[in-house]
């Protein structure tokens, strides 16, 4: 609002071209913001929205990719899509694991959230380290985990063997590569998420501490009754990110065994890996539209209800908590 | 951040279990890593080898050596794409997001606000939705396997225009920009001397956000590019799947591809950290 004042330039020059000069001035106030975004929305508009558009015209068609056009067919690869059981067992997948990695991951990083929000020799080496995962390709931490969690004598099994439990075929059964493929979100996450509910926690007034501590409120009982609450929001905001993120996951469940089709009995096939599958590998562009946009559906659907659950499951935490 | 005085309560003074359990997570997380070390220093037998020494072996090298030549794998090709691809996304989207950035935050402009909103929304829109007709659009292009497609679709990103806008917002005085006005800059004078200055922390995170995320991204560089001429995370997954017999060579040349980033890291490591820390009080 303060930006008025940018029109009135006439400071300055008294020479003869005064007049030349405060045209061009104000040609450049007015035009200039439209230059500066110019670039950014030409790109994004023929490389992000006209595609995001164009998904939905191709998921009505039978499309040809040798021809490059297509024929439209109504909701024929909606019903399609609903109909195959691939895509009801991507969908329990992908939701297994998004449970799996999210609950763990957000009691995990919390906890190492209060722990960093000591006042800590070295911080910024505790705060480094708990990102390093962070900047490791999925890629990589996908491959190396498969062989963690290899089902002859990976380094899981020969632990678990030690303690006397039966090898577990981690890449043979449907839960347990939920579970390793959780834990690979889990490694890359959660320190990152821990250092955003660590800045939560720092913006948290010290006095609130000092006055309970006087009270009399012991640690765990000061983390419960007012970190927690203070740093709702917060949380809430990382579990959205989370759902959003994890919904897609392809790279880690990609390359979990060398074939990349999700197992043989689709024990690990996530919705984008269904996706891609039916693009890439039967070259079904209509099809493979129709499942980005029941994923994008199942995304808006689940993050309102994710927001709605999360703010009722904490905020009731919240009034028994604090006082 | 005040030091609380000393003769309070103590509060939150680092006790041994926050050093305990801290320590305990950051071995938990650099295991893999050390593990992969062991298992890529050894030979094909290391993997199901059940009295495997703690110790790494001597093979690293000579494993790391035969990945490396290995025509089929092009590792020192992906590497130099790699590099190219991100330094290119990110630089583009740094100078793109802090020019569109100051507009939105800083100048006046019909629709301005509706167009901002239509940035921040689309946020929330995942990449699977695009692929497709991205797909298309790059082989009516003619661009299917170069470095290109990979490159031109990410030169921008609505996160960063969110991004530098917000920051912009906070902390560029408006006073600054009328002065320089007053002094008689013309509009791309006031940005280069008054917005980029203001703007160089922010910049500085958002570049090494969108490396590291143009460095990591697989699935696009899987759809449109071909085995001779792949990225990182493209190449690693060819490796794995020629060399599916010896995991020697493919844990050696996965730990290989992750030490780029990590050396990033070394030098970058506190920035990204804080970049992560400041998003997270505005968001």
């Amino acid at each position: 609002m303060a930006t008025t004042d940018l029109d009135t330039t006439t400071t300055g020059s008294r020479t003869p071209d005064n007049g030349w000069r405060q045209r061009l001035g104000r040609w450049d106030v007015k035009a200039s913001p439209y230059i500066y975004i110019a670039p950014f929305f030409l790109v994004f508009g023929v490389f992000g929205l006209f595609p995001i558009v164009y998904t939905a015209v191709i998921s009505l068609m039978d499309w040809d990719t040798i021809r490059n056009t297509g024929s439209f067919i109504g909701m024929d690869n909606f019903a399609y899509v609903l109909q195959d059981r691939k895509f009801w067992v991507a969908l329990r997948n992908t939701f297994s694991i998004f449970l799996l990695s999210a609950i763990p991951q957000l009691l995990l990083s919390t906890f190492i959230a209060a722990m960093l929000d000591n006042n800590l020799r070295a911080r910024t080496f505790w705060r480094m380290g708990v990102l390093v995962p962070f900047v490791v390709m999925p890629v990589a931490v996908g491959i190396i985990f498969s062989q963690l969690f290899a089902d002859n004598s990976g380094q899981i099994n020969d632990w678990l063997g030690m303690v006397g439990v039966d090898p577990i075929g981690w890449h043979k059964e449907v839960l347990p590569s939920h579970v390793a493929i959780a834990t690979m979100v889990n490694f890359r996450w959660t320190g990152y998420n821990a250092l955003i509910l660590l800045a939560a926690m720092q913006a948290i007034p010290r006095d609130l501490y000092e006055a309970a501590a006087i009270d009399g409120a012991a640690r765990m009982r000061r983390f419960l009754s007012i970190t927690i609450p203070q740093i709702r929001p917060t949380m809430i905001f990382v579990i959205i990110t989370a759902t959003i993120g994890n919904l897609q996951i392809f790279d880690e469940p990609r390359v979990f065994d060398t074939t990349g089709t999700g197992g043989a009995d689709q024990q690990w096939l996530t919705i984008t890996m269904y996706m891609y599958n039916t693009g890439w590998g039967q070259l079904d562009f209509g099809r493979a539209s129709a499942i980005a946009w029941l994923l994008f559906l199942i995304i808006v659907v689940f993050s309102l209800l994710n927001l709605l659950i999360t703010r009722k499951f904490i905020s009731s935490s919240d009034s028994t908590g604090g006082k | 951040m005040a030091r609380r005085p000393r003769n309070v309560i103590s509060l939150g003074r680092p006790s041994g279990f926050a050093y305990a359990s801290l320590g305990i997570i950051l071995i938990a997380s650099f295991f893999p890593f050390y593990w992969t070390y062991l298992i890529g220093s050894g030979d094909a037998g290391t993997l199901t080898d059940p009295t495997m020494s703690w110790l790494p072996g001597g093979n690293f090298l000579d494993n790391a050596r035969s990945v490396l030549t290995n025509p089929a794998v092009n590792f020192w090709k992906a590497l130099g794409n790699s590099i190219i691809v991100s330094t290119t996304i990110a630089l583009s989207t740094v100078v793109l997001s802090t020019l569109a950035g100051f507009a939105f935050a800083k100048l006046r402009f019909k629709g301005s606000g509706p167009l901002l909103i239509g940035v921040v929304a689309t946020m929330v829109v995942p990449v699977q939705l695009g692929v497709v007709p991205l797909y298309i659009l790059m082989n009516e292009f003619g661009w299917t396997g170069e470095l290109g497609a990979v490159i031109v679709p990410a030169l921008v990103s609505a996160f960063g225009v969110f991004w530098m806008t917000q920051y912009m917002q906070q902390s560029l005085p408006t006073e600054l920009i009328e002065a320089a006005r007053v002094d008689g800059c013309n509009m791309i004078r006031t940005f280069w001397h008054v917005a980029i200055p203001a703007a160089r922390p922010a910049a500085a995170m958002l570049f090494l956000f969108t490396f590291v995320t143009a460095w990591n991204n697989f699935m696009w560089p899987l759809i449109i590019l071909d085995q001779s001429n792949p990225t990182l995370p493209l190449a690693l997954s060819l490796l794995q799947g020629n060399y599916f017999v010896d995991y020697s060579l493919v844990l050696s040349g996965t730990l290989l591809a992750t030490v780029p980033l990590l050396l990033l890291f070394i030098f970058a490591g506190r920035q990204l950290v804080s970049g992560i820390m400041a998003g997270a009080v505005k968001g």
